[in-house]
């Protein structure tokens, strides 16, 4: 069964999509990302150590021919730092790829939708696959589609938070209401969260914290691997109505 | 005799020997490949490296990716 998902003609492999940070160092990221099964991976882009030129650099650890490597705007706080960044970003890599964010607050780390939209729009037109990473509004889904949007990122809590899939039904109307992928990031904090936005319909789901910050990352990477898997099958299968009350499995013909 | 100074990253960086941006990234030790560099918040593409000029008090940024979610 073909069941590859693409962005502007760009092929992803795998459905889980990794960050790269907060881990205690390159080789456990890398192992991490291994058994996660991900073909994608998300990088920040911050200035090189110029005093210390013996630290080692991610790429030495995470190929960027093996990986698609997905840089984002994590800490801009306005529409002029992440189109900095989104251009650094793009000079420093390979690709037009580009995870946007406007961050509006430092406790919540919610988007400045207002930002990002006007940074979407910005950057669709300089050539960049811009995937925004929003909250979990259909109307504003809706507008980043309309401004050129490559896909839609909502979170599913706060960053960081763990609190997972919070607004499951804004989801489903977010997928409903716009015709590019979805990309749940943000707030996944275990395999059930996972499975739980890949069953919604959900095209891909983005886990840096929930991975990193579990107590053996690579073993939650594999966890979260399958648990992706299982929420997409489980989605494409169909399930089955929820009923009030019990219908036997076992048939009446036959008894004694 | 030749000197120039200034600003990488943020801090003061005086050299005699980096004429052009390539020269400071091998006296950086610096591959090109994978950074981006800004001067005076203009980025400078890659193959103009060998041939932009620094000048006294640039400030330059020279990013790579790291670590992020």
């Amino acid at each position: 069964m073909n069941d590859t998902l693409i962005i502007k003609g760009i092929e992803f492999k795998s459905r889980l999509w990794v960050g790269t940070g907060k881990y205690k160092d390159f080789d456990e990221t890398k192992k991490a990302i291994e058994a996660s099964g991900a073909d994608v991976v998300t990088v920040a882009v911050r200035r090189v150590n110029i005093i210390d030129r013996k630290s080692e650099n991610l790429l030495d650890y995470i190929d960027p021919k093996k990986y698609k490597i997905l840089p984002n705007t994590a800490g801009c706080y306005n529409v002029e730092d992440a189109l900095r960044y989104s251009r650094l970003a793009r000079e420093a890599g390979i690709s037009d790829l580009i995870k946007l964010e406007v961050i509006g607050d430092e406790k919540t780390l919610f988007p400045d939708t207002i930002g990002l939209l006007k940074a979407t729009e910005i950057l669709a037109k300089e050539g960049f696959i811009v995937l925004p990473y929003s909250n979990d509004d259909p109307i504003m889904a809706k507008r980043l589609e309309d401004a050129g949007a490559a896909a839609v990122m909502p979170l599913g809590a706060p960053i960081g938070s763990g609190l997972g899939i919070r607004n499951p039904y804004n989801i489903k109307i977010i997928l409903e209401t716009v015709k590019l992928p979805v990309i749940v990031d943000a707030g996944v904090g275990t395999a059930s969260d996972a499975t739980i936005a890949m069953e919604l319909g959900c095209d891909a789901v983005l886990i840096n914290t929930g991975i990193a910050g579990a107590k053996d990352p690579i073993a939650m990477a594999e966890a979260m691997k399958h648990a992706v898997i299982a929420g997409r099958l489980a989605c494409k299968a169909g399930r089955i109505p929820r009923k009030l009350y019990a219908t036997a499995s076992s048939p009446f013909d036959g008894m004694l | 005799m030749f000197f120039m100074r200034l600003i990488v990253n943020g801090e003061l960086f005086e050299t005699s020997k980096s004429e052009t941006l390539l020269d400071l990234l091998e006296e950086l030790r610096i591959g090109p490949e994978r950074v981006a560099v800004e001067i005076n918040i203009t980025i400078v593409k890659k193959a103009a490296y060998s041939t932009f000029r620094l000048k006294e008090d640039d400030r330059v940024e020279i990013v790579n990716f790291v670590g992020g979610g």
